[in-house]
């Protein structure tokens, strides 16, 4: 099944999107409505939480280009250090545009 | 009001609060909304299209991923696939957020989820983490990553010539760089940095030999597994 990329049709494409992407923000809340939260249930969701971070910072750095790593490592080393996210974070795009500059 | 029986109350002046406190990483998203405004009408999007889809999706990667799939025609079932895959992570988020959201309202409670993004999940798990309720941030916070996905959508689409490449200035490198730092400003008990190898190796593994757009949910469920069975110590 195909939608023609044109008026109406890029306007049902907009709206499956939306809607897709709504069932994703509901979808994990109205489930846990159902669950008896556990201690064990707790510590699982709690543990998840920082894990969503890490899955997608590893592939990032992993698979990225030298100015990602870089602005990976950066930022952390600043956050460990300072423990304050915006001088981290501009720590991270001074290294990632300076590495890719001298490269 | 049956809001009496629910015992979180939202503070209107930390929800102001909390706008501008996300305001900065705010201007980021600006240059990421104006990347992906360029990008749209480059495959052929007329700009209130692209600025409608910002407005209502408001989700950055799945709708740079849509754009590669982009034809004369689209394919409906791949849309819904890859847009399900890579906003997957919400599911979690909510999941992660329940603790606090079973406290509010539920027309509050899937009200805010509407502006439920990474930068301002990553504030509020960060801190609930640490022992605080923040579901301000996911409302003030949410609300100027909206405006900011949608104001630099727009800058794009018309004005595409101001940010050529904002590779070079580092700029997609913000969110990741924002989520480190608020991993890294969390517990870091042996028990979360067990989950988080776990997780980081899982992620990997499902990256380059699981179908495309599951990493994240594979290596924060495995992540999780790792809490499920190793419960934290009582405090003393």
């Amino acid at each position: 099944m195909t939608i023609d990329a044109s008026g109406a049709g890029i306007l049902l494409i907009i709206a499956i999107m939306t809607l897709v992407t709504l069932l994703t923000r509901y979808g994990g809340v109205l489930a846990m409505s159902f669950v008896r939260i556990s201690p064990r249930i707790e510590s699982f969701i709690n543990t998840m939480a920082s894990s969503v971070l890490i899955a997608i910072i590893v592939p990032m750095a992993v698979q990225g280009d030298a100015g990602a790593l870089a602005a990976l490592v950066a930022t952390a080393v600043v956050m460990l250090a300072l423990r304050k996210p915006l001088p981290a974070i501009a720590a991270g795009l001074v290294a990632a545009a300076g590495v890719r500059y001298l490269l | 009001m049956t809001n009496t029986t629910y015992s979180y109350q939202l503070q209107p002046a930390k929800i102001r609060y909390e706008f501008f406190r996300l305001l900065p990483i705010s201007l980021f998203v600006v240059a990421f909304g104006m990347a992906f405004g360029l990008a749209a009408v480059q495959k052929g999007l007329e700009p209130m299209q692209a600025v409608l889809m910002s407005t209502t999706v408001f989700a950055g990667a799945s709708q740079f991923a849509t754009l590669d799939m982009w034809g004369s025609q689209v394919a409906v079932l791949p849309l819904i696939a890859v847009v399900f895959a890579i906003n997957s992570r919400h599911l979690l988020m909510g999941a992660s957020l329940y603790p606090m959201l079973k406290d509010v309202a539920p027309a509050k409670r899937y009200a805010m989820l509407l502006l439920l993004t990474d930068a301002n999940w990553a504030v509020s798990a960060q801190e609930y983490q640490n022992g605080r309720r923040n579901l301000e941030v996911i409302i003030g916070g949410g609300f100027v990553l909206w405006l900011a996905w949608i104001v630099g959508t727009l800058l794009g689409v018309y004005f595409s010539r101001l940010l050529q490449d904002p590779q070079s200035l580092g700029l997609d490198m913000v969110l990741g760089c924002f989520l480190l730092a608020m991993a890294l400003g969390g517990n870091k008990s042996p028990r979360v940095l067990v989950a988080w190898l776990v997780a980081g190796l899982s992620s990997l593994a499902a990256y380059y030999w699981l179908p495309p757009h599951t990493h994240v949910v594979v290596g924060a469920l495995a992540g999780g597994v790792v809490g499920y069975f190793w419960l934290e110590a009582k405090p003393q």
